[in-house]
């Protein structure tokens, strides 16, 4: 190996690493919120790549359906609730709000020239169909378990996995895509070239992170999502709703999910079950945070990535393997550290 | 009785199917006995256990695997010499190598909280798929083909309906042996880990190993799975080994219902024809050749865990006239021999000390500089306002928490490094303050499980029935108990369905039936009526006859009284007074820290 294979792998697994510490830190959010491990949040990184692949070639991502038939189920279940209590103007409202925004983008997708949109606003569509499946996703599957073990979210959150790889095979079909970098042009450092998507790839992340940093350290809304994960019950009894956290959690769950997935689309060919190793691999970065420490999590999620970049090299066929057995020394410190019976809920 | 002719009446038709049906049903049948193998595993681990593992199709194919190589390769390596390729060998390696790997994602994962199985196994379930599909003497994504067919007493095993007869045989036996498991007292203990850790721990049952057991017998049986579909089938690739099929197993627990050994049975055999048939169904309605009845699985799970979480087989047991439901009552020989009983220390020994315990929380200070002490036959009361720092207190004494300061001793031992666990074998058991029973579990079962630590019998005996003699003085023993605390006319009644009083007395038996020489009571009187109050001091008083050392904490002064000798009053988390009841009655301090100050 000499410096040239070393910077490009290196760059390699800093690029996944970055997006494995994004998915990490979702995966992370969304369990200390809700105590809900996210097993499908690969699907909505393959969504969200397939959806913008799809748009690039022009052809319609499919997609806008699912969104109007689970709002259109998401809001029956609303009324119904409704017309068992009294019917509440805001909640009506709001039925007539999601109803109106599935359909806006029905119209639009269907309308729209999807090939020739700049960049930009093929990104915004993709996002704006795939953001709004997360809190549906709370409100149909996990909301009526809330209370449940948690053995029994973890279930769930398989079953809504497996669901949601054979939507995407029905959706976009069984062949990979690619998209169009970013930008094309590419740096020299020295005499290695850097792909520019990997700059954006990294500066996205740094960003995304920074900015969720600060959403949950110095505004309000942050800050009753981190008392309902210090504290669910103790959340709710200072009027911190537990189905807005969650709801919240799973958009932006689903946002950080489908960024990703758009991010790294250029770099490799995704198919649609691509997502749930990918997933899995921030699962082992959160794993190695304990599934309690964001700063951890990143690392490991980092370390991840490199460790795959340069086993590739070495052992491509045990990639994986090496990859999943990570986590392995860092169960046995765990387990070796704590001493005390744990009472699950 | 109805429950038996059942049984025998499927056991006749599973023996005639063979000669009636077609070829393909036979097919059908041996892979839903397959199936279920490794589904009862999964209802141990998940229905019984409360845990989960996606790596049980890893499992299956690690006993697939090893029968495949040791039977198909020409030059087996120096130390696999000795199987000879015979398919025996192959099981006995596989079975090996299974029970190895199983320990050891055991013993990293399962003293963490719950997340952590299910991770590990599907981090497993994924490696060993990409291995098998990697290493060529594995033969790679393509397999390994021209397994021999499995030969017994002379009988060659190379048809489907020849094979038939041994699937079904061992499962059969697989599902009596953890029948037999499960209604032992290794069983009880199993039983305990979904009532709260805590509580097992507390009666002297080490959680981690009951654990590790099931996680190994399901493990095991997933293999003895594996073995038999490779010499079913004759041909092993690790398609069938993937997490996807992982997925399935847990499924077909699932949608038959986790909580019955049944109920493995019933979800191999629904799920595996529903994937028949939507495989022929859908691709009618939606066109391709996808794999679309994983969309209609998962949704159909999902359905499942928010309406009918106990699966099908719970639903079935309900649809079942009331006479016909197993009426399972476990019967109590009263001629068994007696449990033997510890010597109970001397009447005014120090059994329990607390010297200068301090506890502190971050800047708050729960205990601060408590001492007191505990002599054989007295009761000892704690006190105090709510808040005061009792529980916490409690906390120490029984070595759930240890202390931030000072020490506390029981039988001259520190406790600085002891378990609940370890406190309970030396002679220390307790009852808790929010009631810690298992719901579903009969009264007598759950005072059995105080009695844990005094039977010897382990799990291999268990599995075969072998210890009944054993089990029938602890049964004694928890009825004798039951009857000692006046709840003798509810030995068969659901624990659940007591009244909370009558809970709480019922904790109280499964304490005594660890035969203690110390007994934490933590508000035993709470929501007891007023003639089972005068019950209860009336037992614990002959308890203290006999010379049981009994530190309660109560809030009913009445009731603290007329019972104890000696109390310690708390404050603030500190002692603000000891003595006789009716000093305390006129200290000050107490009646400050009780009534509100004077001025």
């Amino acid at each position: 190996m000499n410096l040239q294979i070393a910077t490009l792998l290196g760059q390699d697994g800093l690029t996944n690493g970055a997006i494995y510490a994004l998915l990490a830190l979702s995966i992370l959010l969304v369990f200390t919120v809700t105590r809900i491990l996210l097993i499908p949040l690969g699907e909505f990184v393959t969504f969200g790549a397939l959806t913008m692949a799809a748009i690039q070639m022009g052809k319609l991502p499919q997609l806008e359906w699912l969104l109007l038939g689970l709002t259109c189920i998401d809001c029956s279940l609303d009324l119904y609730q409704q017309a068992r209590s009294r019917f509440n103007r805001r909640k009506l409202q709001g039925v007539a709000l999601k109803l109106g925004y599935a359909a806006t983008l029905v119209i639009l997708v269907h309308t729209l020239p999807l090939a020739e949109l700049p960049m930009g606003a093929q990104i915004l569509l993709t996002l704006a169909l795939i953001v709004p499946l997360g809190p549906i996703m709370y409100r149909l599957f996990f909301q009526p378990l809330a209370d449940a073990p948690s053995l029994v979210l973890l279930i769930v959150s398989i079953a809504v996995h497996v669901s949601m790889v054979g939507t995407g095979l029905l959706l976009f079909g069984p062949e990979g895509a690619r998209t169009k970098p970013f930008s094309d042009s590419g740096f020299h450092l020295g005499s290695v070239m850097l792909k520019s998507q990997t700059l954006w790839v990294i500066l996205v992340s740094i960003f995304l992170i920074v900015t969720l940093f600060i959403a949950f350290e110095r505004t309000l809304y942050g800050k009753a999502l981190r008392a309902t994960a210090v504290n669910r019950m103790g959340a709710r009894l200072l009027g911190i709703s537990p189905v807005f956290a969650g709801k919240v959690t799973f958009a932006l769950a689903a946002f950080i999910g489908s960024a990703s997935g758009i991010l790294i689309a250029p770099i490799t060919t995704l198919y649609y079950d691509s997502g749930f190793i990918i997933s899995l691999k921030g699962f082992v970065g959160a794993i190695i945070g304990g599934l309690v420490s964001y700063p951890l999590a990143a690392i490991g999620s980092v370390a991840v990535g490199m460790v795959e970049a340069f086993s590739m090299f070495w052992a491509s066929g045990y990639k994986e393997i090496i990859v999943f057995t990570l986590i392995i020394p860092f169960l046995i410190w765990r387990s070796m550290t704590s001493h005390h019976v744990e009472d699950d809920e | 009785m109805k429950q038996r002719y059942l049984i025998i009446i499927g056991l006749i038709t599973l023996f005639l199917a063979p000669l009636v049906l077609p070829t393909f049903q036979i097919t059908l049948l041996n892979y839903i006995g397959l199936y279920a193998l490794v589904v009862l595993g999964l209802v141990l681990l998940t229905g019984v256990g409360g845990m989960t593992s996606f790596g049980q199709a890893a499992f299956v194919g690690l006993g697939a695997y090893a029968t495949a190589y040791i039977t198909t390769t020409e030059q087996l390596p120096e130390w696999l010499s000795w199987t000879a390729g015979s398919p025996w060998a192959g099981l006995l390696v596989g079975i090996l190598l299974t029970a190895v790997v199983a320990l050891f994602l055991g013993a990293v994962t399962l003293k963490l909280s719950g997340h952590y199985l299910p991770l590990g196994t599907i981090a497993w379930g994924i490696s060993l798929y990409y291995l098998f599909g990697t290493m060529s003497s594995m033969g790679g994504h393509t397999g390994i083909s021209g397994l021999p067919s499995l030969n017994i007493f002379g009988i060659s095993l190379d048809k489907g309906e020849k094979i038939y007869y041994l699937i079904w045989a061992i499962l059969m036996v697989a599902i009596w042996i953890t029948s037999n498991l499960l209604n032992s007292r290794e069983g009880r203990a199993i039983r305990a880990l979904k009532g709260g850790q805590l509580m097992a721990e507390s009666m002297g049952i080490n959680t981690f190993r009951s654990k590790m057991v099931i996680f190994l017998i399901s493990a095991i049986f997933a293999a003895l799975s594996g073995w038999l579909y490779a010499h079913t089938q004759r041909f092993v690739n690790p398609t069938p080994f993937g997490l996807q099929m992982g997925i399935d197993y847990l499924f077909m627990a699932l949608i038959g219902g986790a909580a019955s050994v049944w109920g493995a049975l019933l979800g191999a055999g629904v799920l595996t024809m529903l994937k028949q048939w939507l495989q022929d169904f859908l691709p009618l309605i939606m066109g391709g050749s996808g794999q679309y009845e994983t969309i209609v699985l998962g949704l159909l799970i999902i359905f499942m865990m928010q309406r009918a979480p106990g699966g099908l087989w719970l639903i079935l047991v309900k649809l079942t006239p009331v006479s016909w439901r197993n009426q399972h009552r476990i019967k109590v020989d009263t001629s068994a021999a007696d449990l033997p009983r510890q010597a109970l220390p001397k009447k005014g020994d120090l059994l329990l000390e607390a010297r200068h315990v301090t506890r502190r929380f971050g800047g708050l200070v729960a205990n601060n500089n408590m001492s007191l002490q505990l002599h054989a036959g007295e009761v000892l009361a704690l006190i105090g306002p709510n808040g005061a720092g009792k529980s916490t207190m409690f906390n120490q004494l029984s070595a759930v928490d240890s202390p931030s300061d000072g020490e506390v001793l029981f039988l001259n031992q520190s406790l600085s490094n002891k378990t609940s666990r370890q406190v309970a074998q030396m002679g220390m058991s307790r009852t808790f303050q929010h009631v810690k029973l298992l719901p579903t579990m009969s009264a007598l079962e759950n005072v059995a499980l105080g009695a844990h630590m005094r039977g010897k019998k382990g799990v291999l005996n268990a599995l075969f029935h072998l210890e009944r003699d054993e089990e029938q003085r602890l049964l004694k023993e928890a009825q004798y108990q039951l009857n000692r605390v006046g709840l003798g006319d509810h030995l068969h009644t659901e624990a659940g369905s007591l009244s909370l009083g009558q809970q709480r007395i019922l904790e109280i038996a499964r304490a005594l039936c660890s035969d203690p020489c110390v007994l934490l009571l933590d508000e035993p009187a709470a929501g007891l009526r007023h003639k089972e109050k005068q019950a209860l001091a009336g037992l614990l008083k002959k308890l203290r006859a006999e010379g049981l050392a009994i530190l309660l904490v109560e809030h009913d002064m009445d009731f603290v009284m007329n019972l104890v000798d000696r109390i310690v009053v708390m404050e603030f988390g500190e002692k603000i007074a000891e003595g006789l009841p009716e000093e305390i009655q006129t200290n000050p301090a107490v009646l400050e820290a009780y009534l509100g100050g004077a001025e």
